[in-house]
């Protein structure tokens, strides 16, 4: 059974159809990387899936959970589900390890020693246990946005989202938080990133999903995506990398 | 005529003085803390509440401020009782105190909370967070701390304009100056220390106010 | 003393407030034209004279008004003037007034962007052409809705006035409240009064705040 699962989704605003009826599912231990210039509707088809857009037509299943449920069923389906922004979106006036902890004690109301221990363990998987007591504006944005994946990781989600997480980062610090990523797949982690990291998608993805103007143009394991695109938009779009 | 400065005359009046610096205190304490409560409840009523509570706080606001403080402290201390509600000079004054610091208030926290990227809100839905849960963890602290300046200003406003509640008989600092007066005839003397008696008292809380936002907001200014 | 009607009691206090009305565009009128005057030395190249200026707004910024009313009205009785109540009044609300619209000013005239005064300065402008034709016009765009907004405050702070003896809307409120015993009444009939002084001119204030910016950003 996929763990997460879009039929038939439609969205528009107002007279703009940004999305225009797509399908898609993704296994657990799945990572995929969603390619496309910018305007196809990637980012917009990310932010679906954990209901930060609403969308008019069509379904998301999360792990059997309907994401136009309601607002309760819509935060439970948030709890298996992580997201990581390209602006970090640290909550500047709390220390790293309060970014981390906040989320499993205000939300599972873990006990405060207990999600202590969780943020160390977390920020140790990101290389930033010693920050602990540092706040977000006193890191790099490499930093900030490792310390992003762990306020994720701490809700012990079934998968991640990724929705252009180096974008804003100066090219010096795209690798440490690639790196980060990159272990994450290797753990099994289902991931479904926005990139536009073309030798980064390639080298972990599983599977590469092409958007075209709404829709799903075409879609593959790497190899095949790179090496014999079978449309002339996505030669197009390889061509301009 | 040439006028001959006694400050002299001051001299026995000290304790009265003091007694008046200690309820202007007081009364800009509690006009304060709980102005500023009333403040963060009517924001969020006014920016995330539901339509029934946006309406009469939004009234609310818009009365206080059009209006002047001796006004409402009058309708307090001499209106309320014909309505059975009876209040001591000093309670009435907090109340005043409070009830115009929030309407201003109001207004400064929720241009604070309107100022919120919306990316922040989103990270705290993303996480599970529920909507209360959100403004009061992750909006409300960043919010109060980018309008910390504003909101100061205002509580000075407030403690300057509590020189009003001498009007119903509250012994604060201005009192203090209408009772030498009236004993001594020492007007100018009397005003021109109260006068600069309120300066330190406004220099010394912008002060406390400034120390505490650090205090109370660490990890540098909200973006 | 006896049978006043809530009519009487509105048709006292509206008569009262012209000189509300009179005594607030008095002092606004006074205010603006000193109020210039600090601004002018705010901005200064002499820095004493600069900082002359700026304590002159941080002194009427952090006392009382009521106390500057008092000792305007004692003031001038040590030198043998005794003053009328009004005149007192309007030289301390003229004060007041000047002060926070020569820091309203200054803030506009800060709010823009140090480039503009670097870009002017750099076309070989003379200091007074420079604010002529480059500062001016902009920090006159962003000033003006506050500068009306001043107006609510203005009003209100005549509010005070009443206790140095000066008769207007609180005052006149007061006295009919020691004829009628209706406090509640009349004292809600006085802040209805200032309310549809003040409502009006804080709306407007708005307005153009929203027009001007609008128009500003559209530059």
């Amino acid at each position: 059974m996929p763990l997460i699962s879009l039929t038939n989704l439609h969205k528009s605003y107002g007279q703009n159809e940004v999305l225009k009826g797509i399908s898609l599912d993704i296994e657990p231990g799945e990572v995929i990387a969603l390619i496309g210039k910018s305007g196809s509707g990637k980012s917009t088809l990310l932010r679906c899936i954990n209901g930060l857009e609403s969308f008019q037509e069509g379904s998301i299943l999360v792990a059997g959970t309907s994401v136009m449920d309601s607002p309760n069923q819509l935060r439970l389906l948030r709890q298996k589900i992580g997201m990581i922004f390209q602006q970090f979106n640290l909550f500047p006036h709390l220390t790293v390890g309060r970014n981390v902890m906040l989320a499993p004690t205000v939300v599972k109301k873990t006990r405060q020693g207990e999600a202590e221990a969780l943020a160390r363990e977390m920020l140790d998987r990101v290389g930033l246990e010693q920050k602990f007591d540092a706040y977000p504006g006193q890191l790099s944005g490499g930093q900030q946005q490792r310390v992003a994946i762990a306020r994720a990781l701490a809700m012990q989600p079934l998968a991640l989202l990724c929705d252009e997480i180096t974008s804003a980062l100066d090219p010096e610090l795209v690798n440490e938080v690639l790196a980060v990523v990159r272990d994450l797949a290797r753990q099994g982690m289902t991931l479904v990133m926005v990139t536009h990291e073309m030798r980064f998608a390639r080298e972990v993805c599983h599977r590469l999903v092409f958007m075209h103007q709404g829709r799903l143009h075409e879609s593959g394991p790497p190899e095949q995506v790179f090496n014999a695109p079978t449309t002339a938009e996505l030669q197009q779009f390889l061509g301009m990398q | 005529m040439v006028y001959h400065f006694e400050f002299g005359a001051l001299i026995p009046y000290i304790p009265v003085i003091l007694h008046g610096v200690l309820i202007t205190v007081e009364l800009t304490l509690f006009g304060t803390v709980l102005g500023i409560i009333v403040s963060i409840l009517c924001a969020w009523a006014r920016s995330g509440g539901p339509l029934w509570l946006r309406v009469p706080v939004g009234t609310y606001v818009e009365l206080i401020r059009n209006t002047p403080f001796i006004i409402q402290l009058f309708f307090i201390f001499f209106g309320l009782p014909s309505v059975g509600v009876h209040l001591n000079a000093i309670d009435a004054s907090i109340l005043a105190m409070v009830i115009n610091l929030g309407a201003y208030g109001t207004e400064i926290v929720r241009a604070g909370i309107t100022a919120t990227p919306r990316g922040q809100r989103e990270a705290g839905a993303s996480l599970g967070l529920s909507g209360p849960q959100i403004f009061r963890h992750i909006v409300l602290v960043p919010a109060l701390s980018r309008i910390w300046p504003a909101l100061s200003g205002q509580v000075v406003i407030v403690m300057l304009g509590s020189a009003v509640c001498s009007q119903i008989s509250v012994q604060e600092l201005t009192y203090a100056a209408s009772f030498i007066q009236s004993r001594s005839f020492r007007a100018f003397e009397a005003y021109f220390v109260v006068t600069a008696l309120y300066l330190i008292l406004a220099l010394l809380l912008r002060q406390i106010l400034r120390l505490g936002g650090k205090r109370i907001f660490p990890g540098g200014k909200a973006r | 003393m006896m049978g006043f009607s809530t009519w009487d009691i509105l048709r006292d206090l509206i008569l009262a407030t012209r000189w509300t009305l009179l005594l607030s565009l008095g002092a606004f009128l006074g205010g603006f034209v000193v109020g210039l005057i600090v601004l002018f030395l705010c901005v200064q190249h002499r820095v004493y004279i600069a900082h002359l200026a700026r304590g002159y707004i941080e002194l009427f910024q952090s006392t009382p008004l009521l106390m500057q009313l008092f000792l305007a009205f004692f003031t001038p009785a040590l030198f043998g003037f005794n003053v009328p109540a009004w005149v007192a009044a309007w030289m301390a609300l003229t004060l007041w007034t000047s002060a926070f619209l020569a820091d309203i000013w200054r803030g506009c005239a800060e709010a823009l962007p140090p480039g503009q005064w670097e870009a002017g300065a750099s076309l070989g402008l003379s200091y007074v052409e420079l604010m002529r034709y480059i500062i001016l016009p902009q920090a006159l765009r962003i000033a003006t809705a506050p500068t009306v907004g001043f107006m609510v405050q203005v009003i209100k702070g005549t509010a005070l006035t009443s206790i140095i003896g000066f008769v207007e809307l609180s005052k006149a409120g007061t006295a009919i409240t020691n004829a009628t015993f209706e406090p509640f009444t009349v004292y809600g009939l006085v802040a209805l009064i200032y309310f549809a002084l003040c409502f009006p001119i804080a709306m407007g204030s708005r307005w153009l705040e929203r027009r001007l910016n609008a128009a500003h950003l559209a530059h």
